[in-house]
């Protein structure tokens, strides 16, 4: 529940943050997908966890030491929303001017999603494939084992 | 105002964090899974944080509108997020599997299974 | 799988406006936002809710797990099948440009097709996954 409830604030946030596509794709997946996935798994491994008695100091000393050094890390980052850090410098200007006349899309996400970044599109399915086949391996042969089994 | 101007990756590496904490102090695979799945929200708004420009709007070409967004980090990440959930299912069955053959998913009940 | 009236006659008002709504994201996802991705999920998490609100049985007869697996493949198929036929028309891989005699109408034919691809696959993969969940036992 809580977990859908996270996945739609951060598609809110994406809009806010220009990403549309983005956004939606969150709201779909986490409010839709995880969720119910979630829940599926909880429901069959059970509800309660064992407590750990132990405060877990050492985990929160490295979370907190990591988390400073990172923190000191960004004042060399660029600013934020500003026009000239150097991610807007490199393709980016071009997939904006190009893009509508070479492949009469106006949406720019979808026309680099498939045709610049084809390749990189077919890899992410690919995984996706592998990963459906794999979840299938792992939990979906049941009848077969148990014919194996016997 | 220049050191307020990087709250993004602030907010990024508390939320990151958060994920790191989860994945580490917890025993619970499942508890563990829902930390990377943070974490990876993290990283998801770093990038998308990266794209904004101030006054920019979505990049959808249209009239009367100078200047978008960058859509590169939003293609990356368009993709990453459903690369993740097909993951986090692959670990969740994974997670079905071990309960299935140990009867656990408490990771230190494991430990002293297999010692 | 018993449910309320309640929760079924939402359901069935909301599944069709669902699956309606994931097409036009697939075939719109050129104009505005949504492409392949969304639209794959969207399906499958209308095609999700029919199966926790009429049973995982009457799903099934829906739309077999045999199916699901052609489907899986056959989007990948078609989204390398559509490089191949650039290979073919004389262009690069996924070089959309050579489908058709104008560039632009090929990059348009392509990017339609390879969407599409995706949104098979991906919705295919959530379903899979989704049966895969519901049929391990508890």
């Amino acid at each position: 529940m809580l977990s859908g409830v996270f996945s739609l604030l951060m598609a809110g946030l994406f809009v806010t943050l220009d990403a549309v596509d983005v956004a939606f794709t969150e709201a779909a997946v986490g409010g839709g997908i995880t969720t119910v996935l979630l829940l599926a798994t909880i429901s069959r491994t059970g509800e309660t966890e064992k407590r750990n008695p132990a405060f877990p100091l050492i985990p929160l000393m490295i979370v907190i030491s990591t988390g400073a050094l990172l923190i000191y890390g960004t004042s060399d980052m660029p600013l934020f929303g500003d026009a000239i850090a150097p991610i807007h410098q490199h393709v980016s200007p071009l997939y904006l001017s190009e893009a509508q006349n070479k492949t009469g899309v106006p949406n720019v996400v979808t026309a680099i999603l498939a045709s610049y970044r084809g390749y990189d599109t077919l890899g992410e399915v690919t995984v996706i494939f592998s990963a459906g086949v794999g979840v299938l391996l792992l939990l979906g042969s049941k009848r077969r084992r148990d014919e194996n089994a016997v | 105002m220049e050191l307020l101007g990087h709250y993004n990756y602030w907010i990024t590496i508390v939320l990151a964090m958060v994920g790191f904490y989860i994945v580490i102090s917890s025993h619970n695979l499942v508890k563990k899974i829902i930390g990377l799945n943070i974490f990876q929200a993290s990283v998801f708004l770093l990038y998308i944080s990266m794209g904004k420009i101030i006054g920019g709007s979505a990049p959808i070409i249209s009239e009367g509108t100078q200047v978008y967004s960058n859509p590169l980090p939003h293609v990356l990440i368009l993709t990453a997020i459903v690369v993740g959930v097909s993951t986090t299912a692959f670990g969740l069955a994974l997670i079905l599997k071990i309960r299935n053959v140990y009867g656990t998913i408490e990771e230190d009940e494991l430990q002293e299974l297999d010692r | 799988m018993p449910s309320d009236v309640v929760i079924r006659t939402l359901a069935k008002l909301l599944i069709p406006f669902v699956m309606l709504f994931a097409l036009y994201v697939q075939f719109h996802g050129d104009f505005g936002p949504g492409g392949g991705f969304q639209a794959g999920v969207i399906f499958a998490a209308g095609f999700i809710i029919y199966s926790l609100v009429f049973g995982f049985k009457n799903a099934k007869r829906l739309l077999s797990s045999a199916l699901l697996r052609w489907l899986l493949s056959g989007g990948l198929l078609l989204y390398s099948g559509v490089g191949i036929a650039c290979l073919f028309a004389g262009g690069n891989y996924l070089d959309y440009s050579t489908l058709a005699s104008d560039p632009v109408v090929g990059q348009h034919i392509g990017i339609m097709l390879v969407e599409l691809g995706v949104g098979i696959t991906v919705f295919a993969a959530m379903a899979a996954i989704f049966y895969a969940f519901e049929s391990s036992d508890p």
